[in-house]
């Protein structure tokens, strides 16, 4: 399973890439392989104020529907409209074209207590 | 969990293994929707050896059929096949079934795998009254589902038979890749295709010689979603044992110009609800979803899914009788229009 190195991970299996005051958010390669062909996502509304953990997306594939969680508290900046027509995007890119949402983090410093590549290998690891 | 015949073919087709009614079976190989596109216009391959297999012979046999079973087992020649019901005392369902006749005094069921043992008790029971001999033949009993516009030719160059003489619910006796097989012109995804009953040995060489031949393994993820766009009944979801089939779309299974067990209770039992076909404006319906007509909840999913021809969500589900729509599908607390649709919810030959 592919891991970048460049970016923040959580244990439920979404990533967070730091670009400039915001985050990029996603699921990991890990995650939409276990999902399965993705048919259908719910976005959340821009603006929306989240707080750390919270369900503000789902993503639906053809057999199951699983909740992404804001990895950090904070505001919805923007949403990967494209997802609305090609949701199958996350399947074929899910750490570029599959992005989900943009956050901008309450405090960037939140982001510290996120996952490295390395520490993620290693949730999935004690999955498997 | 129990082992398929093709246990290990899956594992070298990469296929994901779950449990199912107690088997380990594939959910899919590389993509529910790729193996059900596969299906819709090619050809695809199912291993489904946890079906159940009963034989019933004896000079009573039909008797004993035509009192456990809904449709008309009187109607079947040899050689044909139907789809039927066994029909509790109360007017519900024990099971849906398809019934291949092979002799005069010779039918095979072919049951739901979650259901074995329960049928068979059920049957034996029935059976007291007859000269009946009932044998479960479900453990020595491997079971492909070929299935798509290109099975017909697919496996025609792997036969024996002509195909072409021979019609949907067909039986017969046939020899494919060289070994014996019952086939039969049936199946479970609204596409023409056929079903091959097999000795367990023979089972992965018949599956590896009609891979080779172009057809794709397609999973329990694929069978369930084909299911669904046909608008076939999923046995515990459409129909179980409180089930009134005479409330369903499937109600021209049961004959009521015979008698069979519980046919006064079921022409008793008025209809409460009855099942519609939903097709959703956004989102994917699951199963418990709640069905609403003016904000109020009047029925309830009980299959749901993504249908990939029509690239939408669809439901089959059970509303109250008299309930009229627009009716709207509560995804997560939103309240998402759905439209009735036709079953089955895409064309089908």
């Amino acid at each position: 399973m592919d891991i970048p190195k460049d970016r923040f991970y959580t244990k439920t299996h979404e990533w967070a890439l730091p670009e400039g005051d915001t985050v990029l958010v996603g699921i990991t390669d890990y995650a939409q392989d276990a999902l399965g062909d993705v048919v259908y996502v719910e976005l959340p509304e821009v603006g929306r104020r989240v707080e750390k953990g919270e369900a503000v997306a789902v993503v639906e594939s053809v057999k199951t529907a699983s909740d992404i969680y804001a990895p950090v508290a904070g505001e919805i900046v923007e949403v990967n409209l494209a997802l609305e027509k090609t949701p199958e995007l996350i399947n074929q890119d899910p750490y570029g074209e599959g992005w989900i949402f943009r956050l901008k983090p309450q405090d960037m410093a939140d982001l510290d207590a996120l996952l490295d590549a390395g520490g993620y290998q290693a949730v999935l690891e004690s999955e498997a | 969990m129990r082992k398929t015949p093709l246990y290990e073919a899956h594992l070298r087709h990469g296929g994901r293994l779950v449990e199912f009614a107690g088997y380990a079976l594939p959910l899919q190989y590389t993509s529910i929707l790729e193996e059900h596109l596969a299906v819709r216009r090619e050809a695809g391959l199912f291993d489904v050896s946890h079906m159940g297999e009963f034989w019933v012979r004896g000079k009573e046999a039909l008797a004993f059929l035509q009192w456990a079973t809904a449709n008309d087992a009187g109607k079947l020649k040899v050689g044909r096949a139907q789809y039927s019901m066994l029909p509790n005392e109360r007017g519900g369902v024990v099971d849906d079934i398809y019934l291949y006749r092979l002799g005069e005094e010779e039918y095979l069921m072919v049951v739901n795998a979650a259901n074995i043992a329960k049928d068979l008790a059920h049957l034996q029971a029935l059976a007291k009254g007859f000269r009946v001999e009932l044998e479960d033949a479900s453990e020595r009993t491997a079971l492909l589902a070929l299935q798509g516009p290109k099975a017909a030719s697919l496996l025609q160059g792997l036969t024996d038979q002509d195909l072409s003489q021979k019609r949907k619910n067909d039986v017969f006796r046939a020899r494919v890749a060289g070994r014996p097989a019952l086939l039969a012109r049936t199946g479970y995804t609204g596409e023409d295709g056929f079903e091959l009953f097999l000795a367990p040995e023979d089972a992965e060489p018949v599956f590896l010689a009609l891979v080779e031949a172009g057809a794709r393994p397609a999973g329990l993820g694929a069978r369930d979603s084909l299911r669904l766009e046909a608008g076939f009944p999923l046995y515990g979801h459409e129909l179980t044992e409180e089930t009134n089939p005479l409330c369903t779309p499937w109600a021209w299974v049961v004959k009521l110009d015979k008698d069979f067990l519980g046919k006064e209770a079921m022409r008793a039992r008025a209809c409460r609800e009855r099942l519609v076909g939903l097709i959703l404006e956004a989102g994917i319906p699951r199963e418990g979803y709640r069905v609403l007509s003016g904000g109020r909840p009047v029925g309830r999913v009980t299959s749901g899914g993504y249908s990939p021809l029509l690239e939408k969500g669809i439901a089959l589900a059970y509303v109250e009788e008299g309930a009229e729509g627009p009716f709207a599908v509560e995804v997560r607390g939103r309240a998402v229009p759905a439209a009735l649709s036709p079953l089955p919810f895409v064309p089908l030959k």
